[in-house]
């Protein structure tokens, strides 16, 4: 972003290159020599055994707890309950406080499009072609972002990294755990499955088609060049089963389609930006043509004019509280969407895109339940904290180790000083594996960026 | 009842608009935080006559004759001021049609006047209108140059308050002339900081040579200026003192070169964006200036902002900075609505409640030069209100009624006609049909 685009910036969360955001095959080795190339080499920060005592605790599974306690141990939640013996651990009182799981932000481009936000940062969206599902978010990613820790300060635990969304096909998302590290193989969240993202609308046409005079220059010439992908790479894996079996020569590796390929085969999950409630409904049908599954439409503004094809499709809506108006395909964005989709059943994610909105999830959140509550859809706490907490963690295909606060589950944790859907709620502590990864009121605990080194974010940017 | 739902909000704006009441009102048993030298007042009575506030005070009777509305239980507050944006001047920013705001070319700069772009019907008004917003300071903006290459200026033209209402609605037009200083500045000065000041500085003193010099001018005897006639007659405005410069610009070093700036040409200075302005608070408090403050920046998003940070609202306001919260971001034109949410992250962060009602309401007002009118709940201010059902910083609060004028605005925007089209689950037809 240049220094006049930034003046404008809701014009610019609209239109192509800065809508930004893909991951490795994660598997976690310590160490690293033999590890597979691009695995996961995070590791947590050292932890001792916890017992946060006597908070009201937001489970992420739709229950609320009071006067309640977490177990911490060994990385892992032991225990969630009243009355729970921590024997050696080491007690925090919680009372007064909220406990919820760790957020988790299903859309973010932190790491690919930085701070500070200058032409040499700006990797989010690699737009020489629109079809560039051969490229991974996770070889832009910049650990120093200092948005990271602000994210940090907001509860943040888990991220997904996109590409943007000028392209049909964006390439590969990454799912980070919120740890700045020295590479984004630190940080990569051991085992979670790549995304894929795609995008419908404006973006595309405008970018090629009305841009570059190539296509798509319309709707239809999307709806074509994601039909043609999906043949090719359906083409491409026959081919390789062919070659595994015997018959015939494997074709020459090719990365664009072998993304492809790895969403036929359900290992690598689609992240659709999609606003138009016409397109969802088109889109759904292209994944119907060739045998693939959607896992979240991202910016679904109009999520709210087809819940039930949602719903009944097991796609979640990823939306924003309220951006509206910014292009013609967000102009009939609503406060109450989220809403309207968890109304019908379907999958509420609420997502920030935004290196501020990621800051205040839960803030974002409680607007919504606001505006519902004006016409008597009541939401409490304890299911609003899903569309931040276990609903995004399911879109990413990691809801079996994070996004709740159940025995077993990686403990990461965020201690709220009050009701964390009020505006003056701050978070006291997050914690990650269980280890503290931030603590409000000791920042010798709080991780500082390079970048940041000399600012006054060592001191207060990050409170 | 498609054709009803349809026409419902053109039909709602009619009865507004045609609603005067000669009528006296008295709106009584509130919390009225009046932003204002009373302060806050419980069970308050609010009398309003003529679209005019006459009184407010606790417990007085309705006047005889007067229409009571009870709002026991309510907090009242003044109409909500967005400090700094282009609502009314863009209907979709990435439909360049809709846009009115950018400021390109020389034949008008300091003289551009948006104003008269303004359409009170745009979408975006009702929608943030409900939500407890009823002024709005409307500015030009620079942008890159365009496909004739016409590039923006440093000075960008005029601000003026509106009234989100449908007619009457000029509070002030040009109350604040608009300039870029810092990267934006040396960006469209070609180059750096200090052209963008030299290019400032050569405009004031053509200015003033023009305006000592008319009728040279008009015979063609006198030297050729930097501006257009148009931009000199307007700035004639700045210079004499009357209306005050709103300079974008976040390093702590560029606020202060604008405060020297203002110094030199004894201008009012207000300081847009300010990010840094924080670090300078003691110098921005000497000179009076005042800043419009994009109170979420705590990011290091450019070089000008590496300090940025979340308490900075709570520092300026130690430090006796006059400040309005919102503007420069994201919340600016289509949710302008979230200065409410933005002022209230201010409070968590050490800014005392009153002063982040206050950043909303009296201070942009006496910022802009409007207080006299606008601003708090006085007698002899316009009875621009709303009542809400709960502390209108909170996220889940909303206004129950907004009166502009002391006539009640209608509740509804585009955005709740398709929210309620659409909560009408279970219908055999299509929503078109509903």
């Amino acid at each position: 972003m240049n220094r006049i685009t930034t003046l404008v910036s809701t014009a610019c969360m609209a239109l192509a290159g800065c809508e930004r955001g893909s991951d490795a095959d994660g598997e976690a080795t310590p160490g690293n020599g033999d590890s597979p190339p691009y695995a996961s080499q995070y590791r947590p920060l050292p932890s001792d055994a916890t017992l946060l005592q006597g908070a009201t605790i937001l489970t992420g599974t739709g229950e609320r707890l009071e006067g309640a306690d977490v177990l911490i141990r060994d990385g892992k939640i032991a225990g969630v309950g009243t009355g729970i013996s921590g024997d050696d651990a080491q007690v925090v009182n919680a009372a007064g406080m909220w406990i919820t799981p760790g957020i988790i932000d299903v859309h973010s481009h932190l790491g690919v499009y930085p701070a500070p936000s200058v032409e040499a940062h700006a990797d989010g969206n690699e737009i020489s072609a629109p079809n560039t599902a051969e490229v991974w978010a996770e070889h832009s990613v910049w650990p120093q972002d200092p948005g990271f820790v602000t994210a940090l300060a907001g509860g943040v635990t888990t991220l997904q990294i996109l590409p943007g969304s000028a392209n049909l096909f964006g390439g590969r998302s990454v799912t980070v755990k919120n740890l700045p590290g020295r590479s984004v193989q630190d940080m990569k969240f051991p085992g979670a499955p790549h995304g894929l993202k795609m995008a419908c609308g404006e973006n595309p046409k405008r970018v090629y088609g009305i841009g570059r005079a190539v296509a798509p220059s319309t709707r239809m010439g999307n709806v074509a060049g994601y039909r043609k992908a999906w043949i090719a790479a359906a083409d491409y894996r026959n081919k390789m089963e062919k070659a595994d079996n015997g018959d015939g020569d494997a074709p020459i590796r090719d990365l664009q389609l072998e993304t492809l390929v790895g969403v036929l085969d359900g290992e690598i999950l689609v992240h659709n930006h999609c606003y138009r409630a016409d397109e969802m409904a088109v889109m759904i049908d292209v994944a119907r043509e060739f045998g693939y599954r959607i896992a979240a439409f991202h910016h679904a503004v109009e999520a709210y004019k087809i819940p039930d094809l949602l719903a009944e499709n097991d796609i979640c809506a990823a939306v924003w509280a309220d951006w509206w108006g910014f292009k013609m395909e967000a102009y009939d964005g609503i406060r109450e969407n989220a809403a309207l989709v968890a109304r019908a059943g379907a999958c509420a994610i609420v997502h920030s895109d935004d290196e501020r909105g990621i800051q205040r999830l839960n803030q974002e959140t409680a607007k919504i339940v606001g505006a519902a509550a004006r016409v008597d859809i009541d939401i409490a706490p304890e299911q609003a904290i899903r569309w931040i907490t276990l609903n995004p963690a399911k879109s990413l295909g990691i809801a079996d180790s994070v996004g709740s606060l159940e025995a077993g589950k990686m403990a990461d944790i965020a201690v709220w000083d009050r009701d964390p859907f009020s505006v003056y709620a701050r978070v006291k502590r997050v914690y990650i594996d269980g280890a503290l990864a931030y603590d409000r009121d000791d920042p010798s605990v709080n991780p500082v960026t390079d970048f940041s080194l000399g600012t006054a974010a060592v001191s207060g940017g990050a409170q | 009842m498609k054709t009803l739902t349809g026409s419902g909000l053109l039909l709602a704006a009619l009865l507004f608009a045609g609603a005067a009441a000669a009528q006296s009102i008295a709106i009584t048993g509130a919390t009225v935080h009046t932003a204002g030298p009373a302060g806050t007042i419980e069970n308050a009575t609010i009398v309003i006559t003529d679209g005019n506030v006459t009184a407010v005070g606790a417990g007085l009777a309705a006047p005889a004759g007067s229409r009571e509305v009870n709002a026991a239980g309510k907090i009242i507050t003044p109409g909500l001021i967005t400090p700094f944006g282009q609502m009314g001047l863009v209907e979709v920013n990435a439909v360049e049609g809709t846009v009115d705001y950018i400021q390109r070319g020389d034949q008008f700069s300091a003289s551009f006047d948006p104003a008269d772009a303004y359409n009170p019907r745009s979408s975006l008004i009702a929608t943030n209108r409900i939500e407890g917003i009823t002024h709005a300071v409307i500015a030009p903006l620079p942008r890159e140059p365009d496909e004739l290459g016409n590039q923006s200026r440093v000075l960008s033209g005029l601000a003026s308050v509106v009234r989100l209402s449908d007619d009457d609605f000029i509070v002030e037009r040009g109350a604040a002339f608009v300039a870029n200083l810092g990267e934006t500045g040396g960006e469209v000065a070609a180059g750096s900081r200090s052209a963008a000041l030299m290019i400032l500085r050569a405009a004031f003193d053509d200015a003033r040579d023009y305006a000592q010099n008319v009728q040279a001018y008009e015979q063609g005897s006198r030297r050729q200026y930097s501006l257009s006639r148009s931009d000199l007659e307007a700035l004639q405005g700045l210079l004499d003192g009357s209306k005050p410069l709103l300079v974008r610009v976040h390093r702590a070093s560029d606020i202060s070169t604008a405060i020297r700036l203002a110094a030199e040409y004894d201008l009012d200075l207000i300081v847009l964006g300010g990010a840094e302005a924080w670090m300078v608070a003691g110098e921005l408090a000497a000179a009076d200036a005042s800043v419009i403050l994009d109170s979420l920046s705590n990011l290091p998003v450019s070089f000008e902002q590496l300090n940025a940070r979340l308490d900075a609202a709570s520092i300026l306001s130690q430090a006796g900075v006059r400040f309005a919260i919102g503007g420069d971001g994201a919340s600016q034109n289509h949710n302008a609505r979230n200065i409410t949410q933005s002022a209230g992250i201010a409070v968590a962060n050490g800014l005392p409640w009153g002063e982040a009602l206050r950043a909303l309401t009296l201070a942009p007002a006496e910022i802009f030069g409007v207080a006299d009118r606008i601003g708090s709940l006085e007698a002899g201010k316009r009875a621009d209100f709303v009542v809400w059902n709960d502390d209108p910083l909170e996220l889940k609060s909303y206004p129950e009624q907004v009166y502009l004028g002391g006539d009640a605005v209608p509740m509804q925007s585009r955005q709740t006609l398709l929210r309620d089209r659409y909560l009408k689950s279970g219908s055999e037809k299509p929503p078109a049909f509903r």
